[in-house]
């Protein structure tokens, strides 16, 4: 501690200044010949690079940009596109896109799924906030869980919409939110059991991590959807979708717990120690001491755990329920709209690369910034 | 609260073992209260395991120790009772960085005690004050120096006001120029009559405050004296090649 008080007047380890560069390396063909051809190797690599880009890259953007029509289509005009002009047809999406954003949602009444997608998603972006970092944060959540559940569901005079009908993005989303806020108390639950000098809780929580960490996503959410209802009693049943929303908690926790384990790994001793001395229960202490470092630490990798869980949703199609990538493959199911299969699951990749795009970015951003923070 | 003639620490043939390694042998020790105890001695010879088995940071495995005429078992009422009582500061401060230093002296008042936040925070001014750190109270301790931080883990715990204070090297961690400041603050303490048991090799601060300067070797006590017959006169040949290496 006393070490990094003093860090501030050091340099930073890599000065902007780069050496001289001498006279062969002035301008672009200097760049080149000192990052792209400065061995037989690289010179090797850069060509390879180069003809597999001039091979890949005109076709892609003649079918994407130069062949393609953007403006609404019927699928005969989309025929035309595809089959003689060899270029993608946008318009497929004016006819599907909508579907494969709320699937059976009833179509008169998908404005209200779409205000479920736009209440989760400002959530999302109001926690990225740090000034939002306080209790309220778990206000706004309310308020947008409260409103994607009525707009969802009905009640309070809109129509009940039962819940085979929410698919898409919704489903997308909810899935992944859940994931992430159910998950979490349970992985640190379990991160502190891991730890814990009580041999049960100890065993107990080291064999759901490994048992969870050894089987796919996949197992698990065949284990939720069809073993799961076989151990129930008789005429007891639980939601196919709240069966997958388990199964992808218990997954998703599994991975964070390890996450948060390292984070509480790297709290010194000492910390605890102090906290044991001015009297602190176990509870206050990890609560209060422990927990809000080990956390800071961890937030990185923690997001990072939520992208991929966030991507791992879509495994859900494979229980029978129909989440975005799935609707995508309904669609191109659909004779008429055949062909266009490469718009409808472009659509959906741009759709899970903005959200999880902005996630990581988000992620690099805040380590940057917590790691400013430390250095004080 | 008990009478005034009870002794605030008392160690019973305190025996100790990590694994195989015998690391404090049937230690003897009485602290009456107010008295002002110096523990010194060479690396490894058990001095921080000792004071750390006061409030219960280690456990013993045979002997007994009562501070305050409770006796420290695996009873938790009785641990939490004793940790009420004494306060200690780390050679490392243990500060929690991520609250202000002001935070840092009232968490344990307001969850532990629950004292009042208002009130909490008025003691906790009036210790810093003490410490003569009250203008840095809301910055974080990396942003405050060594000597400075090891302050405020003093006002911590005298926030829980303690009626004895470990310290453990409270100053071999800092940088020279601090060490002043640092046992300015605990001869002050002395001075208001704390009970304090101290690892130290700062003999200055022993002559100046010390009742009584242990000195242990090998997990043992090997000589106990006033600080004027202990430095001018070690009994033990152990003692003498000890104090030639420091002085
Ligand atoms: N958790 C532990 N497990 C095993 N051995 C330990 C442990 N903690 C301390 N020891 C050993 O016990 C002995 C006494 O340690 P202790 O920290 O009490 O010494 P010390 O007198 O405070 O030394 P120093 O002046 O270096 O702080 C040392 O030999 C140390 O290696
Ligand atoms: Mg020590």
């Amino acid at each position: 501690m006393a070490t990094t008080a003093n860090s501030k007047a050091k340099l930073p380890p890599s000065s902007p200044v780069r050496p001289n560069p001498g006279k062969a390396s002035v301008g672009a063909i200097g760049w080149m010949r000192q990052n792209l051809f400065n061995s037989w190797f690289n010179t090797l690599l850069t060509l390879l690079i180069a003809v597999i880009v001039l091979r890949v890259v005109p076709g892609a953007v003649e079918w994407l940009i130069i062949n393609a029509s953007f403006g609404p289509s019927t699928s005969e005009e989309c025929r035309v596109v595809a089959l003689q002009d060899h270029g993608a047809c946008w318009g497929s999406l004016w006819e599907k896109g909508r579907f494969i954003l709320f699937g059976q949602f009833p179509y008169e009444d998908q404005w209200r799924a779409a205000i479920a997608c736009l209440a989760i998603t400002g959530a999302m972006i109001i926690s990225g906030f740090r000034f939002m970092w306080r209790p309220r944060l778990i206000a706004v959540w309310a308020v947008a869980l409260f409103l994607f559940f009525w707009m969802m569901g009905g009640g309070l005079g809109l129509p009940d919409v039962p819940t085979n009908f929410w698919n898409g993005l919704p489903l997308t989303l909810m899935l992944a939110v859940f994931g992430s806020i159910c998950s979490f108390p349970i992985a640190v639950l379990v991160a502190l059991g891991r730890r814990s000098s009580l041999p049960f809780i100890k065993v107990f929580c080291v064999l759901y991590v490994e048992l969870i960490r050894g089987v796919p996503l996949i197992t698990v959410l065949f284990m939720a959807s069809f073993m799961f209802p076989l151990f129930l009693p008789e005429g007891v049943s639980i939601n196919n979708l709240l069966r997958a929303q388990i199964g992808i908690i218990l997954f998703t926790a599994a991975y964070l717990a390890e996450v948060v384990r390292g984070g509480l790994q790297a709290i010194p001793k000492g910390q605890y120690e102090a906290a044991d001395a001015l009297g602190l229960g176990y509870w206050k202490k990890m609560m209060l001491i422990i927990l809000p470092q080990a956390l800071k630490i961890c937030i990185p990798p923690i997001v990072n755990s939520i992208i991929s869980m966030f991507k791992d949703t879509s495994l859900v199609l494979i229980i029978g329920l129909f989440d975005i990538l799935a609707l995508a493959k309904a669609s191109h199911q659909d004779p008429p709209w055949a062909l266009y299969f490469g718009e409808f699951y472009i659509f959906v990749a741009l759709i899970y690369f903005c959200y999880c795009f902005s996630m990581s970015k988000y992620s690099q951003w805040l380590e940057r910034k917590l790691n400013r923070g430390n250095k004080h | 609260m008990a009478e005034d003639n009870t002794p605030a620490v008392l160690l019973k043939n305190l025996n100790k073992w990590y694994g195989e390694f015998h690391v404090l042998r049937n230690i003897n020790l009485s602290v009456k209260r107010g008295e002002k105890i110096v523990v010194c001695g060479p690396s490894g010879s058990g001095k921080s395991t000792m004071i750390r088995c006061i409030n219960r940071l280690e456990e013993h495995q045979e002997g007994s120790i009562t501070v305050d005429g409770i006796e420290l078992t695996d009873n938790l009422k009785n641990i939490d009772a004793v940790r009420a009582e004494v306060g200690m500061v780390f050679q490392h401060f243990n500060l929690f960085p991520h609250l202000t230093v002001l935070e840092n002296c009232t968490l344990a008042p307001i969850w532990v005690k629950k004292m009042p936040r208002k009130e909490a925070e008025e003691k906790a001014m009036y210790f810093l004050d003490r410490v003569r750190i009250a203008n840095q109270a809301h910055k974080y301790p990396g942003q405050v120096s060594g000597g400075q931080q090891q302050r405020v883990a003093i006002a911590r715990s005298l926030c829980m006001s303690p009626r004895i204070m470990l310290f453990d090297e409270p100053t071999s961690a800092l940088d020279p120029e601090m060490v002043k400041e640092v046992l300015d603050t605990m001869v002050m303490l002395a001075k208001e009559g704390m009970t304090m048991l101290c690892v130290t090799h700062e003999m200055g601060f022993a002559k100046a405050v010390a009742d009584r300067v242990i000195f242990m070797d090998k997990g043992e006590i090997v000589e106990e004296n006033e600080p004027e017959e202990f430095f001018s006169n070690p009994q033990s040949p152990r003692t003498r090649t000890f104090l030639e290496q420091i002085l």
